[in-house]
């Protein structure tokens, strides 16, 4: 019910639906604030057995009033009422219920209570094993749960940020703003980052006074200093979720969660924050005390209910009970009486419990059970004499103490440390190099000793940076509140809930530590204690107290469970914001796209690249008609292809031949300016790294080229053997891919089409094969290279890439003339495969020099990197898998790639694998489909016949092992 | 993770490529022997605590030698593989 608070207090401006039902709010206001400002006790039905369940919690660590937002695709399931702020025509609904939120049908399950304690599922699904699957999991997943995505995809904007500072101050309560205050006045770059829309942690929760005035006043004027110091960001809904290595903190915002109408707004932002220092001031979150049935809607932690009342002006009940052990929960009562609301009992199990305002206390008694089945009508207290009698209540403010929140602190391997006087886990000094815990998340237990931490953190942060700062004065605060007793449960026979969420009880980790589930990571898995949507903030330190309890240890040597991040649950869609779709992965388009996709031709990708796979012409109904057109067309008049995509490094400098001399097999120190050398490359282990040709451009100059997909490998190759091994060397590498556009131009009218293009009458006889030079193309300064990729006399022409569009339709509408076109990667493989050219289908790493023929190319007269380890004897015995070529004979015509290769009438298994096919292709040239492969000693079996099969398509034939140069073995054609 | 490349200053690990123990750098002679070149290509100890590992910083194209603990993930510090080398 909404409070009648003199001054201020606003009428409800908003509405909202809360399943189909409208429900009146304040802005500013939580889910969770409006439902119980209109009396709405029951939000939602437990994971297990479908209890109705309230709100507990007052913030993020909600276990309880899990809901869901909106409809359709952007459905937002497992939302926490405590956290979600209100907006006009939000829709929320309750979650894990059918058909009503009043009338579960499944709440059949808390009546089979005594059978599904922990373990049930493990001890009773085990047979038949085909079950498993097919019938218990799927019927438990749906008996079991929370909220359910739509399925259908999820069009919200997210957004990934980046944030650099130098004091991150995690929380804004007391010693997080004082923190963030000693840090700005002393001139630092600060980030504070607060979970809620406001900041001010506890002391808007509080009736305190700072400094003689109200906290909120102190608050205000904080906030206010902050958002005007320029060095200060404020980044509220902000939570900081895990921490990462040399100061890398991970967070989550929500950045308009709450907005009615976000637009393109990111709903949700994931940040990466990159702080030289950082302050923990995440505060405590309160614990409950373990009683029967004390699960039920109205039962609330007694920080929280107060929080209603002081923050939001709205009592969670009409008449208010606190079942606490320590002085900070009287507040509850002192509080809400203050407001006027009737507080019908405090229970204090301490027997010297003091009561600190006009309200009925119950020293030295307990809460032994509750009644009210869709929420709280009354509860039972056992008096200090040992006496029960029953008391009408609508709220029961319950509180065991406050855990500090530690979380953070175990990011990195750091375990917190038992404090005994506080009954609490408190952080473990330097658990994360250069983060500084502060007020209550460090045991702190007073406004006073949050403001003094605070400031001394924050010194101390500051002097890790190298700052020297003076001690500020404090703010005179309260400094009271602190007495306790640990009191973890009431002794009893019914069910006493620890993790509500997951429907975890005491029982549960009693007969966990019973069957020898005595270590708590045990006990945790076995009950499934801490592992739901809260991960155990509010009952992890109770159920370790009741296993300690149980096992007869006492709680630091029972340990704690590990903290992992995310503190608090990040969308997906927010770590993976912008790679959806398009985002995953950029793309790279040669100038020649657009009129190549003017063309009509589809595109393949090679690595990041998008290059077209055929040119369908009219007529045309599969994509093998366009190649054969367009291979017979390379051989019978010109092609034109796109080959930017080739990595090409511009390598210039005195050492330059040199450089290139340690990285090929083969020599470039007597390359002539003017020529292009094929090169290959080896790895340090002796296997082939890359291939590819190399011109010289000058006596100083070369350009290396690069397959399309080794080109990143070959530029970090080349920087590592300059940097690492020869930094004496005067030559410096730069790649040139982008710069360059360059087309290949091939077939018997090649010099025709280029005749048309290139600048002045051409002088072909001073262009034999692999000769290279600069040349005008069509009044551009670019580079010719007389090299052939398809054994057809070839050049490839190159201009600087702004013209590589102009370039490309010219070559194409100047080769239409002549009977040519252009190519796809299509033909282009069908004409390497027939001239046995390799790519990395071949050289796939596993193979060696010797493996493809070409040891030779390894020069005796120098050393080169892989040479010494391809010298090996297993590299060099004859019997390995070498490359030749294969040719169907047998009656099926086809050859596939993938496909192994066996002996004639030997079984096609693994132990008889005598290699494999790695290219294949039809030939239009020969009428045969051609295949490259390794086989056992492959060189040596010219003229045999072996087994294809490929067991994966279900393909078998015969094959005919032959020299893997099909076409022209002389290479009459390429070299004119 | 961050990494301080020489050239560029403290930078996110995803700008960095990793390659293994930085003793890369010591290529043995190309007649050093088996041994040798067995324990340079393959051989790498795998200690808990300190370490030393090669980055390659794509953006500039730097080697980087980078001091880091195994245990702590604390980085001691970084320098250019060019200029250890010369």
């Amino acid at each position: 019910m909404r409070l009648d608070r003199s001054g201020g207090d606003v009428a409800p401006s908003l509405s909202f639906t809360f399943d189909g039902e409208t429900v009146r709010a304040r802005k500013g206001e939580t889910v969770a604030a409006a439902l119980l400002a209109n009396d709405i006790r029951l939000v939602g039905r437990s994971f297990k057995y479908h209890r109705p369940r309230g709100i507990w919690s007052a913030g993020p660590e909600e276990p309880n009033a899990l809901i869901t937002l909106g409809r359709g695709a952007a459905q937002t399931p497992n939302q926490r009422a405590t956290v979600q702020e209100v907006y006009e025509g939000l829709e929320v609904s309750s979650q894990n219920r059918w058909p009503s939120l009043k009338t579960d049908l499944l709440s059949v399950n808390d009546l089979a209570a005594p059978f599904l304690g922990a373990g049930f599922y493990y001890k009773t699904f085990m047979w038949p094993r085909a079950f498993w699957e097919r019938v218990y999991e799927p019927v438990i997943r749906r008996a079991a749960g929370l909220g359910a995505l739509s399925g259908a995809p999820d069009q919200e904007p997210y957004e990934k940020a980046y944030a650099h500072c130098d004091l991150l101050v995690i929380g804004s309560g007391p010693s997080g703003l004082m923190a963030a205050l000693v840090a700005a006045r002393a001139g630092s770059d600060v980030i504070v980052a607060e979970q809620d829309h406001a900041l001010g942690g506890r002391l808007l929760a509080e009736v305190e006074e700072i400094d003689g005035a109200p906290a909120a006043d102190w608050v205000a004027a904080a906030v206010a200093e902050l958002e005007a110091a320029p060095n200060v960001r404020v980044m509220s809904r902000t939570t900081v979720t895990g921490v990462y290595d040399q100061g890398t903190y991970g967070a989550i915002e929500r950045t308009a969660m709450h907005v009615a109408d976000p637009g393109a707004a990111p709903r949700q932002t994931f940040w990466r924050i990159v702080a030289k220092a950082s302050i923990l001031a995440s505060g405590a979150i309160e614990r409950g005390i373990a009683f029967a049935n004390n699960d039920r809607p109205g039962v609330m932690a007694a920080g929280a209910v107060r929080a209603y009342a002081n923050r939001w002006g709205v009592s969670p009940g009409k008449s208010v009970t606190v079942f606490a052990n320590n002085d900070d929960a009287h507040r509850t009562a002192r509080d809400l009486a203050a407001a006027g609301v009737t507080v019908a009992a405090v229970i204090d199990p301490r027997a010297d419990a003091q009561a600190i305002g006009d309200y009925p206390l119950f020293s030295g008694a307990q809460v032994t059970g509750t009644t009210g089945r869709l929420g709280l009508t009354d509860i039972t207290i056992r008096d200090a004499s040992g006496k029960d009698q029953s008391v009408w209540t609508d709220c029961l403010a319950v509180s065991g103490g406050w855990n500090p929140s530690v979380h953070l602190t175990c990011h990195m391997n750091g375990r917190p440390v038992w404090n005994e006087d506080l009954a609490a886990f408190v952080p473990a000094p330097d658990a994360v190099p250069g983060l500084f815990p502060a007020g209550s998340a460090d045991g702190a237990q007073s406004t006073a000793d949050c403001l003094r931490t605070g400031a001394e953190a924050a010194i101390a942060a500051l002097e890790a940076l190298g700052q020297t700062t003076e001690a500020p004065a404090l703010p005179k605060a309260e400094n009271g509140f602190t007495g306790h007793t640990p009191f973890w449960l009431v002794p009893g026979k019914k069910r006493a809930w620890l993790d509500m969420a997951n429907d975890v009880t005491v029982k549960d980790v009693k007969l966990a530590a019973q069957e020898n589930f005595a270590s708590v990571e045990h006990m945790k898995r076995y009950t499934t204690q801490g592992m739901a949507p809260d991960q155990g903030k509010n009952s992890n330190v109770a159920a370790l107290a009741i296993l300690a309890d149980a096992t007869g240890r006492t709680i630091p040597q029972t340990g704690t469970t590990t903290f992992r991040p995310p503190f608090a649950p990040v969308p997906l869609s927010a770590m993976g914001a912008g790679a959806r779709g398009k985002g995953f992965a950029p793309e790279r388009f040669t100038t020649s796209h657009t009129a190549t996709e003017d063309l009509g031709a589809p595109f393949v990708e090679a690595g990041l690249w998008y290059r077209p796979s055929y040119y369908p012409r009219a007529g045309e109904t599969t994509w093998r008609q366009s190649c054969d057109r367009e291979v017979q067309m390379v051989r019978n008049a010109v092609g034109v292809a796109d080959v930017s995509t080739l990595g090409k490094i511009d390598i210039q400098g005195p050492d330059a031949a040199a450089l290139l001399d340690f990285v090929y097999t083969n020599m470039f120190s007597t390359l002539k300016v003017g020529k292009v050398r094929y090169g290959l490359m080896l790895r340090e282990d002796g296997h082939v790294m890359d291939d590819g040709t190399t011109a010289r451009l000058g006596e100083t100059h070369y350009v290396m080229t690069t397959t399309t997909a080794a080109a990143g490998q070959v530029m970090q190759h080349l920087d590592f053997v300059l940097q690492a091994l020869r930094p004496d060397w005067d030559v410096r590498i730069a790649s040139a891919t982008e710069q360059w556009a360059q087309f290949a131009v091939a077939g018997p009218k090649a010099r025709a089409l280029l005749d048309v293009v290139l600048d002045g009458p051409i002088d072909w006889a001073a262009w034999p094969f692999m000769s290279c030079g600069n040349i005008g193309v069509a009044g551009v300064p670019g580079r010719l290279f007389r090299i052939s990729f398809s054994g057809e006399e070839g050049f490839e022409v190159a201009v600087p890439a702004r013209y590589g569009e102009a370039l490309y339709r010219l070559l194409l509408s100047q080769a239409s003339v002549l009977g040519g076109g252009p190519y796809g990667m299509e033909a282009l493989n069908v004409l390497r495969i027939e001239k046995g050219f390799i790519t990395h289908s071949e050289i796939h790493g596993r193979v060696t020099a010797f493996d493809i023929g070409m040891e030779r190319m390894i020069s005796a007269k120098k050393d080169c990197i892989g040479k010494t380890m391809a010298a090996r004897p297993g590299l060099l015995d004859p019997a390995r898998e070498r490359l030749v070529g294969l040719k169907p004979t047998g009656a099926v015509k086809e050859l596939t790639a993938g496909a192994h290769l066996f002996n004639m009438g030997a079984e096609a298994v693994r132990l008889e694998d005598q290699g494999y096919i790695t290219s294949v292709c039809y030939s239009p040239t020969l009428g045969s489909f051609l295949g490259l492969g390794f086989l056992k000693s492959g060189p040596d079996r010219i003229g045999e016949t072996v087994q294809m099969v490929d067991h994966l398509r279900g393909v078998k034939t015969e094959v005919e092992v032959c020299n893997p140069v099909f076409f022209d073995p002389e290479g009459g054609r390429m070299r004119g | 993770m961050r990494i301080t490349c020489p050239y560029c200053g403290e930078r996110d690990i995803r700008e960095f490529t990793y390659r293994g123990h930085a003793l890369a750098i010591a290529r043995p002679a190309p007649d050093a022997g088996e041994a040798a070149w067995d324990d340079y290509l393959h051989l790498r100890d795998n200690p808990a605590g300190a370490t030393q590992d090669l980055w390659h910083h794509g953006p500039c194209g730097a080697w980087v030698i980078v001091d880091r603990d195994t245990v702590t993930h604390e980085v001691a510090g970084s320098k250019a593989v060019a200029e250890v080398k010369r």
